[in-house]
């Protein structure tokens, strides 16, 4: 039986102030250090402690569904000629999405550190919607903030919001989307900081959030790997992962990191197209995209030429972000991942070709990922395998998909 | 009054000054290109001429999380009107131009800074006629980004301490910071506030018995009640918002708040 939790290696980074190489570390209002001070220090000692880890096994296993199957692709492989595609399959976890992963988590953190507010921010709405899952199942008090501009298109989940008993807090600064929602949310931190917990819903922001995140989500790449060699008697040639943040990718990749043959890709987000420069492709645009400091880390931020942060833009709202996890910076500069995009009609096109072959609708998000396996398969041997994360279901994006596609 | 000194010895001259008098130093912010660019310098000359003892220049940030609504908008605007870090450098070097003597610290988040690159940004705000450097998202584990050139060129680099610092943090600030430290009033982010809270005296004594830097006071102090009550008990004290809300009604009764805390801090 696969371990649904495991301890992170300790020689792993980030290093003791933070830092993944030179990416991430602590940018922050002197208000908080000491409240992510004391976060380390709970952190630290909860993943230490068994009854932890037992405690989030038995909510993985009897509550979120885990672990989720990999499905093999099958009639999609034999169309596409090439590799065949093994979909991990995260859409299947409570709440549609592998954000119940890093929710329950934190959550069970924020219970032991006797935290009952909870604040979170959303863009896609499936971090907000694993975060007031995780509370209501808690009982602890939840209030999400959220852009006005992916309130709009995202309905269905803020309804889901709101019936798990959370407040949504509409953003209306910036771009009003996620980036200011995450702006908000660390006001209401720096406001609130005696009495709430901050349930950061990627593998961003001041340390510890990137690595607390990443070991969250790790149960994901940690399942897969003993279920992709059980079904296909080797390990994929390369892991696919959608990146807006970064946090389902880093789940899947970090168990995957000693083993040299797999190729570890991830796909961002092309929007319109590079050209466009309407996208949230920070590792592709480096005219616009170069190494900054937004949300208290440093990582590769798209900004304009006098430090500004740019908007983005994605048919998808999870991978809106003009940042990226800081660990996937590091990655891409050790050339241990390699980052690519897809734009926004490739990742339609995925999501339709997947719902028809498969009977999977995907997120649209993790319609990049299926975008990048259905690009890169008919390259491939027929025996080689690609293990692409279906991060999310595509249910909250039918009002989007309908919008653009027509009925 | 002329300029006799730069960077840490010009602050080091300001609160002398101050302390002389009996009474705080009153450091209005202003954001270069709120309004626009040329008012948002008429302000900083008009209220340079009241005899204020030192400026807190903003420079906009499109996502600045220290900051509550008022700033949020007052850099909106600016950065609309086109201020860049260079404009912002050509501000500090044009009121100095005119005349301008007082200490002028830059107050930026660190990407805009990034972006210029940390030593070219120090050196160039020094030959600006700058004197230091307020980076709200800078604590002192990260200091090292702008310490050397700071160093080098003499230029303060302003560290925050917060009613949430514990011991630990107040030595690890005082050790780094240079000029004064920036104490935060509140857990909280900027805007003007009816009230300081009713720990201040307390929370300033527990900085006191720890270092013997210039305590600065920040983020909420809007009146000139707040300047009198501030007497003898901090070094000096910024006032941003509430200055930014008078000037919402008129340029008149920003330049009329300031007259009025600058009098109620000599009282």
């Amino acid at each position: 039986m696969t371990d649904l939790y495991i301890r992170t290696d300790l020689s792993d980074l980030p290093d003791a102030r933070g830092y993944f190489g030179e990416f991430g570390g602590r940018f922050v209002p002197e208000t908080i250090i000491p409240a992510l001070d004391e976060l380390e220090a709970a952190y630290n000692e909860a993943i230490a402690d068994p009854a932890f880890h037992r405690e989030l096994r038995h909510l993985q296993r009897t509550y979120t569904g885990r672990p989720t199957p990999i499905s093999h692709a099958r009639r999609l492989s034999e169309a596409l000629g090439g590799a065949q595609i093994y979909l991990k399959r995260e859409d299947l976890a409570h709440t549609g999405a592998h954000k119940i992963n890093n929710a329950l988590g934190q959550g069970l953190l924020a219970k032991r550190m006797g935290k009952r507010r909870i604040i979170a921010e959303t863009g896609a709405g499936q971090h907000g919607v694993g975060a007031s899952t995780a509370m209501a199942l808690l009982g602890l008090e939840c209030h999400v903030y959220m852009g006005t501009v992916d309130i709009r298109r995202q309905q269905p989940n803020v309804f889901r919001m709101k019936l798990l008993g959370a407040e949504v807090i509409p953003v209306e600064s910036g771009s009003r989307t996620l980036k200011d929602a995450i702006n908000e949310a660390m006001r209401d931190w720096v406001t609130n900081v005696d009495t709430t917990f901050y349930l950061l819903g990627s593998a961003l922001g001041p340390h510890p959030y990137p690595m607390m995140v990443r070991d969250f989500q790790s149960i994901i790449g940690v399942e897969a790997r003993d279920q992709i060699q059980a079904l296909t008697g080797q390990l994929p040639d390369a892991c696919i992962a959608c990146v807006g943040g970064g946090s389902n990718a880093i789940g899947l990749f970090h168990a995957f990191r000693d083993d040299e043959n797999t190729e570890l890709i991830g796909v961002e987000a092309g929007g319109h197209g590079i050209e466009s420069r309407e996208h949230a492709a920070r590792f592709a645009d480096l005219d616009i995209s170069r190494p900054g400091i937004l949300h208290g880390t440093r990582s590769y931020v798209m900004q304009n030429d006098d430090g500004q942060i740019m908007e983005t833009h994605s048919v998808s709202a999870g991978l809106d972000y003009p940042s990226v996890g800081p660990e996937h910076a590091h990655l891409r500069q050790l050339e241990r991942a390699y980052y690519t995009m897809a734009t926004d009609v490739d990742a339609l096109e995925a999501f339709q070709v997947l719902s028809k072959m498969e009977g999977i609708i995907p997120a649209l998000e993790s319609s990049h990922a299926v975008a990048e396996a259905i690009k890169r398969a008919p390259t491939m041997p027929r025996d080689s395998v690609l293990l692409v994360n279906l991060s999310g279901r595509g249910d909250k994006d039918l009002d989007t998909v309908i919008g653009i596609l027509g009925n | 009054m002329t300029r006799q000194s730069q960077g840490t010895a010009a602050l080091d001259a300001m609160f002398a000054r101050a302390k002389k008098q009996n009474r705080a130093a009153f450091m209005p912010y202003f954001c270069i290109g709120y309004p626009d660019y040329d008012e948002s310098l008429c302000a900083i000359e008009a209220v340079a001429a009241l005899g204020v003892d030192g400026f807190e220049i903003g420079m906009p940030f499109s996502d600045p999380i220290a900051d509550g609504p008022t700033i949020q908008a007052a850099t909106q605007i600016a950065l609309e009107q086109g201020a860049t870090v260079r404009l912002c450098l050509d501000a500090v070097r044009q009121l100095r131009a005119r005349g301008l003597s007082q200490p002028m610290l830059m107050m930026s988040y660190a990407n805009p800074l990034v972006a210029y690159g940390a030593d070219r940004f120090v050196r160039d705000a020094r030959d600006a006629g700058a004197d230091g450097l307020i980076v709200p998202d800078l604590p002192p584990e990260e200091a090292a980004l702008f310490a050397d050139s700071c160093a080098r060129a003499g230029m303060a680099l302003i560290f925050f301490l917060a009613p949430t610092s514990n011991d630990e943090r107040i030595e690890m600030a005082t050790a780094n910071a240079t000029g004064f430290i920036y104490v935060v009033s509140l857990t909280g982010i900027t805007g003007a506030r009816k009230e300081l809270p009713a720990y201040l005296t307390d929370y300033i004594a527990r900085l006191r018995a720890k270092t013997e830097m210039p305590l600065v006071l920040g983020f909420g102090v809007s009146s000139p009640a707040h300047a009198r009550q501030l007497r003898g008990l901090t070094d000096g004290f910024i006032v941003a918002s509430a200055l930014i809300r008078a000037w919402e009604r008129g340029f008149d009764e920003m330049h009329a708040l300031a007259r009025d805390i600058f009098a109620a801090s000599q009282e």
